[in-house]
């Protein structure tokens, strides 16, 4: 299968081989953290015992096995079942616990839309949703490439919808997702993430978005991975005397339009970038405010295409789709003629 | 078994039909043959087998009763008259604009009513995790989830049915209402679901299959259940046999649809032919006592 979305040449040097499940996304040599979503789930339990996590024969991958280590009592196996998971989680929630209920997001968003919907949003219930391999974070193929689980579940009413972007936002997201009163959606990075934020003047705060730097010529609004993507390009651009900001926003839902209305509000070239189709995710979110408040001007979406992604190594598929630094820096660049 | 014990279900089971079809004919339509069909569990729950506080539907020690089947409402509200949750005056509110007493069973509007139904197969997931959630916080309430022959149709009832057997769910009880119906018509000719009993029992369940139309038959079973409910045993299932319309022989006789037309002129004739039938039961029973 192809999309005709190729149109870099490939890479120099011998093939890439792995289209394996599980792959890193973090660079070679980049500074990473291991498993912290279940770190701080452990972490959190300690102090609440309200804390349970469930999964659907993802514990491993999806690093909820740190917190069964931990907590054992507390970890429920609810097998290869998806529509069980979250509707035991429901029941859970209803029994008076705080459930994080694991599986990849490929499967939470397609298979168990109906009772993630109705058992867990109607009744606003404490359910949080955690989904592994968001967007293009595995070569396996579409089974697995969960490349519109923003657009599925933004039509959700009730449901917060984190997309973070590195171990940092993670580990301080856990807790507020718990803190929260209704359900939320985290697009799980899992294994060694990268540890980025950490060097910005930065904390996660539910429901904000922040700028992480400032920049006179170009603005990129971004979430999830492609933060971390955005901070690299903009210190490449700097080199081509571009000067970039980035505005972080790893809330989609409800999403702070304050913020980055008042940051696209100039004449700077404006740039989305997502780990997600450019159908129904970050792009369209800031082009319907944009609209709806009058502001309307020109946005360049970064983004996967309106299309079932190849398989391959995630390096390959990062370049061919245009999520690749470098992808970044030339597109920034021709816009700017 | 005490005969004022079944006396007293079997009254209650009347009062909740007579309910149900005082909330059909305001409404014009609803779902009354299902309600007719299931009263004699829903009297035999709420006025016998569950624990509750009236007055407190969020008490913690609660039993919690799950309606699966959100189009059983109307069936659920007339029992929930019965045992004092709502007011009788409250029920010809049902499925009007405003009302606490929606068409379709929703948690949000309704006190006691424990979940959302009417996506059908949604119920035993729910139940499942409730369980698992009120035994972890040493609540030994049970959970019921009530679901229809139709539900098991769907996938998720399965795979609830094996997690609760997997984690040994003793105190869920799952009470099926097999009326052999669904939208499309009889649900041998829609997707063959027999043999029930062998399924369920296949999944790890301890099974009953009864007369769900007859209330000592009931009884024994919810007895049977009791019984060997136990934290970490099998989940137990009822599976209830019932007559769609029961207690109402124009409705009992008519060609059996999922959702049952009722014309106006008829409702009348509906009440008198059950409380003709209430009538000849109580007079029996005095015959027996005499």
């Amino acid at each position: 299968m192809t999309t005709g979305a190729a149109t870099t040449t490939a890479p120099k040097g011998p093939k890439l081989k792995t289209s394996a499940m599980i792959a890193s996304f973090a660079d070679p040599g980049q500074r990473t953290i291991p498993a912290p979503f279940g770190n701080a789930l452990a972490e959190l339990a300690e102090q609440d015992e309200r804390i349970v996590g469930l999964t659907a024969d993802l514990g491993k991958y999806t690093d909820l096995h740190i917190f069964a280590q931990t907590h054992p009592e507390r970890y429920f196996q609810m097998g290869m079942a998806e529509q069980l998971l979250f509707g035991a989680a429901a029941g859970m929630a209803q029994a008076g616990l705080v459930p994080f209920a694991t599986t990849y997001s490929v499967f939470a968003a397609r298979r168990a839309y109906d009772f993630i919907c109705l058992d867990i949003a109607e009744p606003e219930l404490n359910v949080n949703i955690v989904g592994g391999l968001p967007g293009l974070t595995t070569g396996y193929g579409p089974s697995h490439q969960a490349t519109e689980d923003v657009a599925i579940f933004r039509g959700m009413p009730n449901l917060t919808i984190v997309d973070p972007c590195d171990a940092v936002d993670i580990a301080q997201a856990v807790p507020q997702l718990a803190a929260s009163k209704g359900p939320t959606y985290l697009r799980l990075l899992r294994g060694k993430v990268p540890s980025v934020l950490d060097e910005y003047d930065y904390k996660f705060e539910l429901g904000k978005a922040k700028v992480l730097r400032g920049g006179r010529d170009v603005v990129l609004v971004s979430s999830g991975l492609m933060t971390m993507r955005a901070l690299q390009a903009a210190e490449a651009l700097a080199a081509h005397r571009v000067d970039v900001a980035v505005v972080h926003t790893p809330t989609l839902k409800p999403f702070d339009e304050e913020t980055v209305l008042a940051e696209l509000a100039g004449d700077r070239l404006a740039v989305t970038l997502e780990n997600h189709t450019v159908v129904g995710g970050l792009f369209e979110t800031v082009a319907s405010a944009l609209v709806r408040r009058g502001q309307a001007r020109r946005v360049v979406p970064i983004g996967l295409p309106d299309a079932f992604l190849d398989a391959g190594a995630l390096p390959t598929l990062h370049e061919r789709y245009g999520l690749s630094k470098d992808r970044i820096v030339e597109r920034v660049l021709a816009e700017l003629g | 078994m005490k005969a004022s014990r079944i006396a007293g279900v079997e009254d209650a089971a009347y009062r909740i039909r007579r309910y149900a079809l005082g909330m059909g004919e305001v409404q014009g339509q609803g779902y009354v043959g299902q309600a007719l069909g299931a009263a004699d569990i829903l009297a035999a729950l709420y006025t016998d087998q569950l624990t509750f506080r009236p007055a407190e539907p969020e008490w913690e020690g609660r039993d919690r009763f799950l309606l699966s089947t959100g189009h059983y409402a109307i069936g659920l509200y007339a029992a929930f008259a019965e045992a004092g949750i709502v007011p009788v005056e409250e029920l010809e509110t049902y499925g009007s604009d405003d009302s606490r007493l929606p068409m379709s069973g929703m948690s949000t509007y309704t006190p006691g009513m424990e979940i959302s139904g009417g996506s059908l197969g949604h119920g035993l997931t729910v139940a499942v995790g409730y369980a698992l959630g009120l035994r972890a916080r040493g609540n030994p309430a049970r959970v019921v989830n009530f679901l229809s022959d139709g539900e098991l149709d769907e996938g998720s009832t399965w795979e609830a049915a094996m997690g609760a057997a997997h984690h040994r769910l003793g105190r869920l009880t799952a009470v099926v209402d097999i009326n052999a119906l669904q939208a499309d018509g009889p649900t041998a000719g829609v997707l063959r679901t027999e043999p029930v009993v062998e399924k369920w029992a296949a999944c790890g369940w301890n099974v009953q299959r009864v007369d769900g139309n007859d209330v000592p038959a009931l009884l024994a079973a919810f007895d049977a259940v009791a019984a060997q409910a136990a934290d970490d045993g099998a989940p137990s299932v009822i599976l209830c046999d019932t007559k769609v319309g029961r207690g109402v022989p124009l409705l009992e006789e008519r060609e059996k649809a999922h959702f049952m037309r009722i014309e106006e002129h008829e409702w009348a004739i509906c009440r008198e032919q059950l409380d003709e039938g209430h009538r000849a039961r109580t007079e029996t029973r005095q015959e027996a006592a005499l």
